[in-house]
């Protein structure tokens, strides 16, 4: 609105030391857990292999989609975070080293690659079409390769930007990300029917894949709060972006957090309702031996307690409250992974009732030090504003 | 009498009137108002606005509507009219979410704007000095419009009109006002407003007793109702007796039925009627099921009399006294026909099968709990 400068004085800053002073000893201690888990308890390590492949995912894959979502909708408020936004989608890179021993270790986590087992089961016989190893390493190769695609083409287009400064760029990239979008529908429905719902094969739901989805959203987009408050208060980014901007990311992490509950809600109704035991096995489990405080406790720790840390305005303003809100959203979507995947470990392992020790720390802490590590990889002596972008001034002069 | 309310000035583009309020904030202005088409992002912020409460509001009556809603469901549900619906719990809150989720929804917007227009608004006062003046029409279309009211502390009208003019308005309008009309209080219980609602209320029970009662069933709006077909109990022209329903022939029987003879001879079916069918597994499978449809709900789950109605209907009597045991099978088949005393017959809903298999079930029910010397053997 106002008669800004049309020149933009943006300085490279080194990152944050914290990045790499949390990050290295994180993803060492992460790697050594990791290891020893393998050697001690390969199967309850495969299963935590799996929830922190799936946190990863949501983060990377989530932020490819970010840029994907403002290309697409040209968006202007989110251009000063497309460029974090971009080294964050970096991330999904690292997702083959976490499947690499998933896939390694298929026997002990998916029942359904057990032939003797698939031929005496009409069900898992009539869905081996789909749930074959082979197709299933098609399928993860595949999503990897087409979303890596992507990944690169808009890095590599956002950067020729910086130079100069075209408008067609921004053109092109909405037209990419018309192919991009179905693509990314596609691949994130797989990842999660693959990956978390084929765990329990007998069990359906059509509407996992967006579950797991709106998870995915908000924790791609708390990672970028985190990340774009850190570098903001490092003086990493213009000192135009203010708590406008703020808001806006607080309001779509907000808004996925009711999103989410009402995927989560809508799939235990229907099964409630409905109330067939095709359906509601995979519910039992998750209602007794201590599951059932889980299950309350994750209505409260990803929904009731999130949406009330930022219903306020002011909490979505508000740079320290945002980062309690964020770190928050993450911890919750691992606690949802854990709700999702670790009563089949019960299952599978023959224990009783969720388990809790350092093999889970030593993958959290796996996972923590891949997102700093790979997004340092991805960030250093790199450009964190797309400086080029024409749509940069009407951002910074975003009002809510 | 005219009196001064404010001086108004009209802006061409957004980005003038944003200006314009920042600059009139800045000077110390405390009773002016800007007017625009649609919101401006920013405004809040240029006018140097605290944030609003009134989402608070909004959700403390969401909330309780909220709460309101799942009493009543509860009291519904639980206290006035308790009934198991599909095998649920009586309080099966996950049906009630969506509910209470809309309600929360409806009753928070629609509260809201009805408390905004009862506190902004004033209702049921509906004047305000800027309406009806050439200002209002001009911000209501297409251009930005700022007030500073007369009773602000620094007002002084040449001064203010100077200022407006300096801070880019290209046109500078004093509004007056009537004050017998602003000032005239509306009250509730105003007989023309009362009389408007009767007239209202009147009118819509009119009309909805003329469309349900009249209308539909005039031509062209009865096609549900005439249709061009044989309809039981119905007149009929095409047949001689004038009516619709047709009498079997006489001296024949229908496919796939029997007649029963022996429908005022109880003793006659007791003596002659013999079961036809082997009580093998399949049949008492089949008696089973057909006894906990039909014959349970007053007899009980096992026949002894003590089903869930007991007490609150005729009570079915126990299917294990002495005269049921004494009773022949055929005996038992007349009772489930043709029904007795206040049991009606089952001739129309049980087939013949279904009721000799409900009689073989009856009778292993009661060898299982009356138990003879040689079948304990």
């Amino acid at each position: 609105m106002s008669n800004h400068d049309t020149t933009i004085n943006y300085t490279k800053k080194d990152l944050p030391k914290g990045i790499l002073k949390f990050g290295i000893p994180l993803l060492i201690i992460g790697i050594v857990a990791a290891v020893l888990a393998y050697y001690t308890d390969p199967m309850r390590a495969s299963f935590n292999n799996i929830i922190s492949l799936l946190l990863i995912v949501s983060v990377g894959l989530g932020a490819i989609f970010l840029v994907a979502l403002e290309h697409i909708a040209g968006a202007v408020w989110s251009v000063p975070f497309r460029r974090i936004a971009e080294h964050q989608g970096f991330i999904f890179l690292a997702t083959p080293l976490l499947a690499l021993p998933i896939l390694f270790n298929m026997h002990d986590i998916f029942e359904w690659t057990h032939l003797e087992v698939v031929m005496n089961d009409p069900i898992l016989y009539q869905k081996s079409p789909y749930l074959n190893e082979g197709f299933f390493y098609a399928r993860s190769i595949g999503i990897f390769v087409v979303m890596t695609f992507f990944l690169f083409i808009y890095l590599r287009n956002s950067t020729k930007q910086d130079t100069t400064h075209s408008q067609k760029t921004t053109k092109i990239n909405a037209l990419i990300s018309a192919a991009f979008m179905p693509l990314f529908a596609i691949s994130i429905t797989m990842v999660a029917i693959d990956y978390a719902m084929s765990l329990e094969p007998h069990w359906f739901s059509t509407i996992f894949g967006v579950y797991y989805f709106a998870g995915t959203f908000a924790t791609a987009m708390a990672v970028l709060t985190l990340l774009t408050l850190s570098l903001k208060s490092n003086g990493n980014l213009l000192k135009e972006i203010n708590g406008n901007h703020y808001y806006s990311m607080g309001g779509l992490m907000f808004a996925f957090t009711a999103f989410w509950m009402y995927m989560a809600f809508s799939q235990y109704m229907l099964i409630w309702y409905a109330n067939v035991p095709e359906e509601t096995f995979w519910f039992l489990p998750r209602m007794e031996n201590g599951w059932e405080y889980l299950s309350i406790g994750l209505i409260f720790i990803k929904f009731i307690i999130p949406f009330g840390l930022l219903l306020n305005r002011n909490s979505k303003m508000n740079p320290s409250r945002l980062k309690l809100a964020s770190f928050w959203i993450i911890g919750a979507h691992v606690y949802d992974m854990y709700w999702l995947v670790m009563p089949t470990y019960n299952r599978m392992s023959g224990t009783e009732g969720p388990v809790f020790g350092w093999i889970e720390l030593g993958f959290v802490a796996l996972s923590a030090g891949i997102i700093l590590v790979f997004y340092y990889l991805a960030a250093n002596k790199k450009n964190h504003i797309a400086i080029g972008d024409p749509k940069l001034n009407r951002a910074l002069d975003f009002r809510i | 009498m005219s009196k001064l309310y404010s001086v108004a000035a009209l802006f061409n583009t957004p980005n003038e009137i944003m200006h314009a309020a920042a600059k009139v904030a800045d000077a110390g202005y405390e009773n002016y108002d800007v007017n625009t088409p649609y919101p401006l992002h920013g405004m809040d912020g240029a006018m140097k606005l605290k944030s609003s409460k009134m989402g608070y509001y909004t959700i403390a009556i969401g909330l309780t509507c909220m709460s309101l809603m799942l009493f009543f469901m509860y009291w519904v549900y639980n206290i006035d009219y308790p009934q198991v619906i599909g095998g649920k719990p009586l309080f099966p809150l996950p049906a009630f979410v969506p509910l209470m989720f809309e309600i929360t929804i409806l009753t928070g917007a629609v509260l809201t704007v009805a408390v905004m227009i009862i506190f902004y608004f004033k209702f049921p006062n509906n004047a305000h000095p800027i309406h009806d003046s050439s200002y209002m029409k001009a911000v209501s279309s297409d251009k930005f419009g700022l007030i500073i009211e007369a009773v602000d502390p620094k007002f002084d009208l040449e001064g203010v009109k100077a200022f407006l003019a300096s801070i880019g308005a290209y046109q500078v309008d004093e509004i007056y006002f009537d004050e017998e009309e602003v000032n005239t209080k509306h009250k509730i219980l105003d007989s023309k407003f009362v009389i408007g609602m009767f007239l209202l209320a009147g009118v819509t029970s009119i009309s909805v007793y003329l469309h349900m009662n009249k209308l539909l069933y005039m031509p062209p709006f009865d096609w549900m109702l005439v249709q061009h077909k044989v309809t039981a109990q119905d007149h009929s022209d095409f047949f001689k007796n004038g009516i619709s329903s047709r009498e079997p022939v006489e001296g024949t029987v229908a496919r796939g039925f029997m007649p029963y003879l022996y429908s005022d001879d109880p003793d006659g079916a007791s003596e002659n009627l013999v079961n036809p069918f082997v009580a093998d597994e399949d049949n008492i499978a089949l008696g089973k099921k057909k006894y906990l449809t039909y014959c349970s709900p007053c007899h009980g789950d096992l026949a002894k009399g003590d089903s869930r109605l007991h007490g609150q209907f005729p009570n079915g009597p126990t299917l294990h006294s002495d005269k049921l045991l004494s009773w022949t099978d055929g005996r038992i088949y007349h009772v489930i026909t043709e029904g007795q005393n206040v049991m009606p017959g089952y001739k129309k809903t049980v087939t013949r099968k279904e009721r000799w298999a409900i009689v073989n079930y009856v009778r292993t029910l009661q060898r299982a709990l009356d138990a003879k010397e040689e079948d304990m053997q």
